[in-house]
């Protein structure tokens, strides 16, 4: 019983990360720009997170610090892919070079080099009452931290947003034909704009939440692949956003398993469960591809007139 | 009239052949100003960070290019380099996005070692070249399971490498922490590839090794196959129009399937010279990301053999002076990673301008025509 609850427990609390990275992404994806940057976006709200719960003495200021870089990453991105009109993937992976290069150098300047920072102010768990007393699963759902109830609640706010609002039809529409959304009198630069920003603001709350609340520390390359990975839910989620839940929850449950299998010293190495959500990704690829869900202007610059 | 015709068809690829020799320049020139841009953004990053950016920038002058040994070391950090760059750009020049070079790195070098550890009684001559072969088959092998996800299911390439690196990174750990572990040892190591296997040194008593040569050879090779044979030539035609590639008869599908296998190899010798000349056996972190680096290094080149070579060769400076330059001024090895950054972003958008410049320029002369 305790097993079962600790694991759906451990599993929620560690895919939460990625799931706001890949609701972040989603959002992003809708609006027709491909963005492979995500890891440098966590990888700077990782420690700016740390940086202002650290001088501010709030976990709260820290995650406004995460967000805010996210934002200006968004920013960065949409400026160079949007306005200049250069290849989104090149632009996305120097954002990440950018990332991990940017998260290193502040680190050592303000932290130095050898010292590890741990005493600062972090997220705690909240426990719902009488919600957190439901057998089996309540301990587990309703006693969180609160940017896991807040990334498990986006996703039916995201997806009502898309799905049944006008402002989410027409950021659908720029994804799928900019031109059409265009001359319907959709401001396609204007939405591109706002998707970026607001889902790598997104993406870095993940971020923000890995290093204050699901470890309290930063160290440098933390965020370890997750926004590969994020980036993976959100095409095995077939852009929605109940699928990239799902995709994030099965995505962890794999390295859950073998953190737990390792404790119990079974023969089969972490490296080959690590591998497994990348393997279903790529198969996932592989088998859905001809259905061609992702957005149809996905990647392709949009240009007026 | 025959003639007539003749000296129309000279002087057209005369006008070509000016007109590209013109944007070669302006490339390069743009691309010399981008570098030197994002080098003065590092500058005043290193001001902010309390030291003299005038000492680091000396400092990494001297680790990279000062003497003939940082030089050498220079080389050294250019061969892998030189390898992700042409991946990433041969790719390019078929209209594919190769980013996972870092991946098939990995697995060149998985090979690489095995071939180099476990084939034994062989003479130098024949086991290096084996092994180096073993490196560029593993890594193609890996590249083109991407172009197969591509050609057969219509997955998209760049997704899949990206996801197909962490799966190579993961697996090359797992190989060096079971079954090629050192035996009677519990590090996450192997054992160093047998002496048969090694890349000589270039000199004695330096780093520099003949790799740097073989990388040299093989620019000649990347240069030879794509503007001087025939698959090359529908390779880049490939490139540069699919549709119009497809009229003319030329079988896109196998196109990719080939150069994803040799960019794959390519990236996978990074790996493997890596192993042979340097590290000797392999360990789970080879590579500070010359994967990765090959965007930037094929980007600046403009995606031709002579800019990669001084694309590798800037990165490879930065990343040997980049440690003199941590040591003597503690100015953290990291800043290059964003200086990097810098000079992808300020590469791409000249390019773009450049040819928003250009385009405005024909409209004009379509107006007066």
């Amino acid at each position: 019983m305790n097993l079962i609850s600790g694991y759906l427990a451990s599993d929620i609390r560690m895919a939460t990360p990625i799931l706001f990275a890949g609701l972040g992404l989603l959002i992003i994806n809708r609006s027709g720009l491909l963005n492979i940057g995500a890891e440098g976006t966590m990888l700077v709200s990782t420690l700016l997170a740390v940086v202002g719960s650290y001088y501010s003495g709030s976990v709260w200021v820290g995650l406004l610090c995460a967000v805010i870089s996210g934002a200006l990453m968004g920013l960065l991105f949409a400026f160079f892919t949007v306005t200049v009109k250069a290849n989104q993937i090149v632009i996305g992976a120097a954002l990440n070079i950018l990332g991990s290069g940017l998260s290193a150098t502040l680190n050592r300047i303000i932290f130095g080099v050898s010292t590890t920072v741990t005493r600062f102010d972090a997220f705690t768990n909240i426990k719902i009452p009488l919600l957190s007393d439901i057998p089996l699963i309540g301990g587990a759902l309703f006693n969180q931290m609160i940017p896991v109830y807040a990334a498990f609640l986006l996703v039916p706010a995201i997806s009502y947003y898309l799905f049944r609002t006008q402002a989410g039809l027409n950021l659908r529409s720029v994804g799928e034909n900019p031109r059409v959304a265009d001359t319907l009198g959709v401001n396609v630069y204007r939405l591109q704009y706002m998707s970026a920003i607001i889902g790598s603001a997104l993406i870095a709350a993940g971020g923000a939440y890995l290093s204050t609340g699901l470890v309290s520390s930063f160290s440098e390359e933390m965020v370890a692949g997750r926004g590969y990975i994020a980036l993976a839910a959100v095409v095995f989620g077939k852009y929605k956003p109940g699928g990239v839940m799902l995709a994030s929850l099965i995505f962890v449950a794999g390295n859950v398993l073998s953190n737990i299998l390792q404790v119990s010293g079974t023969p089969i190495p972490y490296t080959l469960l690590t591998m497994i959500p990348y393997v279903l990704t790529v198969v996932a690829l592989a088998a859905f591809a001809k259905g061609a869900v992702a957005p149809a202007s996905l990647g392709r610059p949009y240009k007026r007139g | 009239m025959r003639r007539a015709k003749g000296v129309y068809g000279m002087r057209q690829v005369a006008c070509i052949f000016k007109k590209l020799k013109k944007n070669t320049l302006l490339h390069g020139v743009i691309s010399f100003a981008a570098v030197f841009v994002s080098l003065l953004l590092g500058m005043v990053l290193i001001r902010f960070m309390g030291i003299d950016p005038l000492a680091a920038l000396a400092a990494l002058y001297e680790g990279s290019f000062s003497s003939m040994k940082s030089l050498l070391e220079t080389t050294v950090k250019m061969t892998p380099l030189l390898f992700t760059g042409m991946s990433y750009a041969i790719a390019y020049r078929c209209g594919l996005t190769n980013l996972g070079m870092e991946g098939q790195l990995y697995i060149g070098a998985v090979v690489g070692t095995a071939v180099g550890i476990y084939v034994t009684g062989l003479p130098g001559g024949i086991h290096v070249p084996l092994a180096i072969l073993g490196g560029f088959i593993g890594g193609g092998l890996f590249g083109f399971i991407a172009g197969a996800l591509k050609v057969w299911f219509g997955a998209s390439e760049i997704i899949t490498t990206v996801m197909l690196n962490t799966i190579a990174m993961n697996f090359a750990e797992f190989m060096v922490n079971g079954p090629m572990i050192e035996p009677s040892r519990s590090n996450s190591q192997t054992s160093p590839v047998l002496e048969s296997a090694q890349i000589g040194k270039l000199f004695e008593g330096t780093r520099a090794h003949w790799g740097f040569i073989i990388a040299l050879c093989f620019i000649v090779l990347f240069w030879l196959f794509l503007w001087r044979s025939k698959k090359g030539y529908e390779v880049r035609v490939s490139g540069l129009n699919r549709q119009a590639a497809a009229y003319s008869g030329i079988n896109i599908e196998e196109n990719i399937l080939l150069v994803m296998f040799l960019a794959g190899g390519l990236a996978g010798l990074a790996g493997c010279i890596e192993i042979l000349a340097v590290q000797i056996r392999m360990v789970p972190s080879i590579s500070p990301g010359y994967g990765f680096d090959g965007i930037a290094v094929a980007l600046i080149g403009n995606n031709t053999p002579i800019g990669i070579v001084l694309g590798a060769l800037l990165f490879g400076a930065f990343r040997a002076g980049g440690n003199r330059m941590q040591m003597r001024t503690q100015t953290p090895i990291s800043i290059v990673n964003v200086i990097q950054a810098f000079v992808i972003i300020a590469v791409i958008s000249s390019n773009i301008l450049l040819e928003k410049l250009d385009e405005k320029r024909l409209k004009n002369q379509k107006q007066e025509g």
